[in-house]
């Protein structure tokens, strides 16, 4: 797929660090050429908030010099990789796509901010999301749409809909985002690159803007199933400033992936081939299905009795905890404050009013609603209790197979404006969303394209801190395909 | 009902007046529970690493997890959760083998999440009691001891200071996320007294376990009082009043029974509680309904999904429990029943952990204890008053103390003496041998012909005196020694003298 | 439960959110929509199953007591809109 004549900023991020390696580049070539894509593309793609050229340079410099010095930090080494604008940055802006924090800069670092800083990465570009997570289209930015690279009519997907369409494009060689009920698939599916969502607690929160807590995972973005490794590897790890970050074996997760061993018996749940399911989808994703099958794979239907609930049971929970989780953006301490307070009420209710969007707003109201008084055993308690549900069918699947597979999105990126009703556009998540009530890691693996030229990805699911299996599963179908590769028009 | 006046009598409670008056001969009984917020003493905050203290310039001691931004997360400090479980250890209670974490959300500009971290229903400890000791009929008579049941403990994050302004106010976040601990009483207290005995009690121990230094002035332990009054002999609870910014414990003893007066005074006349939240000024003594709020709260708890449960074993539990000093009324006990120290004497120390560890020692040292108790009770404790100092700061050593009890004990030194002696020994840390020898402060004079001659001179200059000893009268005795010891200008060694005297008379 | 359980100003005063005349017409259908899909729930049967609150059961997870630096005034007050004395100023408080 890639030739000598591939441009730098479309070099896979492990061509890229070979060749970096090699002395062939520099990490200041690299970042200049991704910078200068970026400022090419953005006047039509909009998937930046903001950028610092002259920090990533700066970072580039230090790269270049240490590889001189014999002191390379390994595979990410001045590679050019941006960041969700929800993972902050010390003295970087941090919106979170929110008007709320339009002129915030963070005085910190994110734990995975500082763990791509240790592995020498270039930080370059800070990508446009729903506002706090929250969507599925990227169109509840306060600031602007993002385009489709592929169409840009069309939404990129959401939340992380910015960071997967820079790295389609070209604006960095791999991306992080965030995802509480799909936000790095959905989007990784619609934009034709490889999206990760790990085990819950797999990576720090330590910095990432809390949309909902108990669901929020932060993962990569990459043009191959081998980048998506080679960045899991640099952030994952347990962190002591995040109470649920897990304390798992060191892996290797690169060296996994040319393991000789794939898993074997791959599950179909029944509940994600049904009703809504975009007939091209269903096609391209039963070719993945084939494939494995050709590789010698026992493909067997699996069911997960709770999947109906998973969307209600998500809604509950996760606007629930937004609710107390964004109620620290008051126009205290930081944030957007109106403009002459009446008094303190007046000051947080019109602070909060002029400064969240309507999606963030309808959330955070249905959140108070179902943990008000009366309304709490109903709503919070009992969803509590069907999450306890999905993840037994899940954890009961797995005694059967060792990884399940499902279209990552029912439909192909949609266009702007399409899904006006609230209700339409959560309905995008209904693949992805299991695996954030089960904390189990997924990815959407890019499996072709519609007949519009729209991308397509397939999901598979592993069991907790099954990483490995699963990037080893991905990686035997994406180095034949390599669908990821392929390059939008713009 | 919203508001009231100065005086807190809503017009309408006197409604009822004339339809059901009371009879004016009812007695009322006052019901009492109070809710304690103790700081826990850490190092370092409850749910992040920054450094916990009073008294620093404003917002100095913040991070990203007590200011609340974007992307911070807590984790929790063990030390307030050995704290706690010392706490409930101490007080009997009974310690919860699994506890979690629960958000109360409520807007407030101290609160810098806008919600605050606390336990909702599974608290680290339920249960237990607080020995209380109501006063006596006299100073010197110790009181009627009762123990006062509490309904849990939890533990929970403080919250910044807020600093009024004539238009605006400040908040400092320094307060932020140091550790509390909430004790809930049952409504079981029934007097001002009651309260201050409980407080009193609490206090102590909590200072004793090493939880905290319930300094009060710099808020370490705050109170608030719920009060209501029922008929005596009845078991419902009338209507409650909550009493709010009892900065003292006297105050919170005063303020509740002017807040049991007020209201039996409202139902004397026929009129009815509006349950309310009152501010008592303890300079003034006199209270005022608060602004009620706009709205009944909703808290909407709910487990903090950034933060994992708690689980408690044995064995965490007895490490700690190795670690709790008798409880202050079980040394009182002790010391009245082994070592016979008057109450008086013992209800200083009960108090003052510092001095009552200082006389153990002395007493393992070998002193008397009475005497260690007369003399640490009156003069090391005027010293260390005067000095502004501590025991453990103190030159004047229980060893020190117990080479003087020795000289006195001997007669090397006489009272006088070894007042005199004591003062220096806390001023320079020298012995009482040293000071007794630069300040020529023995009282034998070693020269026994010289002692010889001074008692025959008494005993010729005396003969009736002389003559009642020799008849019987052992108390004539004394009649000798005043103009020995005047002859020897106060120097000579009673012992010696009393000895001398005996065998002059005994042989003539 | 129904849409008309909703009161969505007393909702909107708890959470701090001054919702416009429209917001809160289009709110309330909307919400009324996603409650009556959320009531699906309720069919579910939950008997003796147990809440989860987290995605994988940890428990007793601390740092020791060891203060460590935090921030700087200035970094900490960066971001305020308003401050006085290095302390945040906020309209008057009435208790």
């Amino acid at each position: 797929m890639t030739t000598s004549t591939t441009p730098l900023y479309y070099l896979s991020l492990a061509e890229a660090a070979a060749a970096l390696s090699s002395g062939r580049i520099s990490s200041a070539e690299l970042t200049d050429a991704v910078i200068a894509r970026a400022e090419a593309v953005e006047p039509q793609l909009h998937a930046l908030l903001s950028a610092d050229p002259a920090a990533a340079r700066a970072q580039a410099q230090a790269s270049d010099a240490r590889r001189a010095a014999g002191k390379s930090l390994g595979p990410l080494d001045g590679i050019p990789i941006g960041l969700k604008d929800v993972i902050a940055v010390r003295d970087q802006p941090l919106t979170a796509g929110s008007r709320m924090l339009a002129n915030f800069i963070s005085p910190y670092d994110a734990t995975v901010t500082r763990r791509l800083r240790e592995a020498g990465a270039v930080l370059y570009g800070r990508h446009n999301c729903d506002e706090f997570a929250m969507g599925s289209s990227t169109e509840n930015s306060a600031f602007h749409p993002t385009g489709n690279p592929w169409d840009l009519e069309r939404v990129p997907g959401g939340s992380s809909g910015g960071s997967a369409a820079a790295l389609a494009a070209g604006e960095a060689l791999a991306t992080l985002g965030s995802d509480t009920g799909g936000s790095i698939r959905q989007p990784a599916a619609l934009c034709g690159v490889v999206g990760l969502k790990p085990t819950y607690g797999r990576v720090s929160r330590y910095g990432l803007v809390a949309y909902a807590s108990s669901l929020d995972q932060i993962g990569p973005f990459g043009r191959t199933v081998e980048d998506v490794a080679l960045v899991l590897q640099a952030i994952a790890g347990h962190d002591e400033r995040d109470s649920t970050s897990l304390r798992a074996k060191t892996e290797d997760f690169g060296a996994e992936l040319r393991g000789p061993a794939i898993p074997r018996r791959l599950g179909l749940p029944r509940e994600y081939f049904g009703e809504g399911l975009d007939p091209e989808v269903a096609a391209a994703v039963e070719q993945a299905v084939s494939y494995y099958r050709g590789l010698g794979c026992e493909v067997r239907p699996v069911s997960l009795p709770h999947t109906p609930y998973c969307l209600d049971t998500y809604y509950v929970l996760a606007t629930a905890e937004a609710s107390s989780n964004l109620s620290r953006y008051d126009g205290i301490r930081y944030g957007h404050r109106c403009a002459e307070p009446r008094d303190l009420n007046d000051l947080y209710s019109r602070s909060r009013a002029e400064g969240f969007g309507a999606e963030v707003k309808r959330r955070i109201i249905l959140g108070t609603y179902v943990l008000s008084s009366g309304y709490y055993d109903a709503y919070y308690l009992r969803a509590q209790k069907v999450r306890t549900l999905v993840r037994r069918d899940f954890l009961q699947a797995f005694a059967d197979v060792d990884a399940l597979l499902t279209p990552t999105s029912p439909i192909p990126a949609f266009r702007r404006g399409e899904k006006a009703d609230p209700l339409a556009m959560y309905l995008c998540d209904i693949y992805t969303i299991g695996a954030n009530l089960a904390g189990l890691p997924a990815m959407s693996v890019p499996c072709g394209f519609t007949r519009a030229g729209l991308p397509v990805g397939f999901q598979l699911l592993g069991q907790p801190l099954g990483e490995a299996q699963l990037l080893a599963l991905g990686h035997a179908y994406d180095r034949e395909h390599q669908w990821g590769r392929r390059h939008p028009n713009l | 009902m919203s508001t009231s006046g100065a005086a807190g009598i809503l017009i309408s409670d006197l409604g009822p007046a004339v339809s059901s008056p009371v009879p004016p001969a009812v007695s009322y009984e006052a019901v009492i529970g109070l809710e304690v917020h103790v700081q826990i003493r850490t190092r370092s905050k409850i749910f992040t690493r920054v450094a916990a203290g009073y008294g620093h310039e404003p917002n100095t001691l913040t991070d990203p997890v007590v200011l609340a931004l974007p992307g911070a997360l807590p984790v929790m400090n063990r030390a307030a959760l050995d704290a706690i479980i010392k706490a409930g250890l101490l007080l009997g209670c009974e310690i919860a083998p699994v506890c979690k974490w629960d958000r109360k959300n409520y807007f407030y500009p101290d609160s810098p999440k806008n919600y605050q971290i606390s336990q909702f229903d599974a608290p680290v400890c339920r249960g237990g009691t607080v020995e209380i000791e109501l006063p006596g009929s006299a100073r010197n008579v110790m009181g009627e001891h009762k123990r006062i049941p509490l309904t849990r403990i939890h533990l929970e994050e403080d919250v910044g200071k807020l600093n009024h302004g004539a238009a605006e106010s400040l908040v400092d976040y320094n307060r932020a996320g140091t550790p509390l601990m909430e004790i809930v009483s049952d409504p079981a207290l029934h007097s001002g007294d009651e309260a201050y005995a409980y407080l009193t009690s609490l206090r102590a121990t909590m200072i004793q376990g090493g939880i905290s230094d319930c300094d009060m002035e710099k808020g370490q332990l705050r109170c608030d009082a719920n009060i209501s009054l029922r008929p005596a002999g009845s078991t419902t609870l009338g209507t409650k009043v909550e009493l709010k910014n009892l900065n003292s414990i006297s105050f919170v003893r005063d303020g509740i029974e002017h807040e049991i007066r007020r209201q039996r005074a409202i139902l004397e006349r026929g009129g009815r509680i509006s349950q309310e939240t009152r501010d008592y000024d303890g300079m003034s003594g006199t209270s005022q309904s608060l602004r009620s709020k706009e709205e009944a709260h909703d808290y909407r708890y709910f487990p903090d999904p950034d933060l994992m449960p708690v689980v408690i074993d044995a064995a965490w539990c007895e490490r700690l429990r190795a670690e709790c000093p008798e409880l202050p009324f079980d040394r009182q006990r002790r010391f009245l029943a082994d070592h016979q120290l008057p109450y008086t004497q013992t209800s200083v120390l009960v108090w003052d952990q510092p001095l009552a560890d200082y006389f153990e020692a002395a007493v393992r040292l070998g002193a008397a204890p009475q005497a260690a108790g007369n003399w640490i009770i009156n003069d090391l404790r005027r010293e260390l008053a005067a000095a502004g100092s501590t025991p453990a700061e103190c030159r004047l050593s229980p060893a020190h103390l117990v080479a003087l009890l020795r000289l006195v004990d001997s007669g090397v030194l006489l009272n006088a003496a070894a007042k005199e002696v004591f003062v220096e020994m806390f001023a320079t840390g020298d012995s009482a041998e040293v000071i007794a020898d630069r300040r020529g402060l023995r009282a034998a004079p070693t020269d026994t012909a010289e002692l010889d001659g001074w008692c025959r001179d008494a005993i010729a200059g005396n003969p009736k005196a002389a003559a009642e000893f020799r008849s019987g009268k052992d108390s004539a005795l004394n009649a000798l020694k005043g103009p020995v010891m005047k002859a020897a200008k106060g120097k000579a060694n009673p012992k010696a003298v009393d000895e001398t005297l005996r065998r002059l008379l005994a042989a003539v | 439960m129904n849409s008309s359980e909703l009161d969505l100003d007393a909702l909107a005063r708890l959470a701090r959110l001054a919702l416009t005349p429209e917001e809160k017409a289009t709110f309330q259908r909307q919400l009324a929509d996603l409650l009556q899909h959320i009531e699906r729930l309720s069919q579910v049967d939950v008997t003796g199953v147990e809440p989860s609150a987290h995605a994988h059961p940890l428990q007793n997870v601390w740092q020791e007591d060891e203060p460590q630096p935090g921030l700087p005034p200035a970094e900490a007050l960066r971001n305020a809109p308003a401050r006085r004395d290095q302390m945040i100023a906020v309209p008057k408080v009435v208790e």
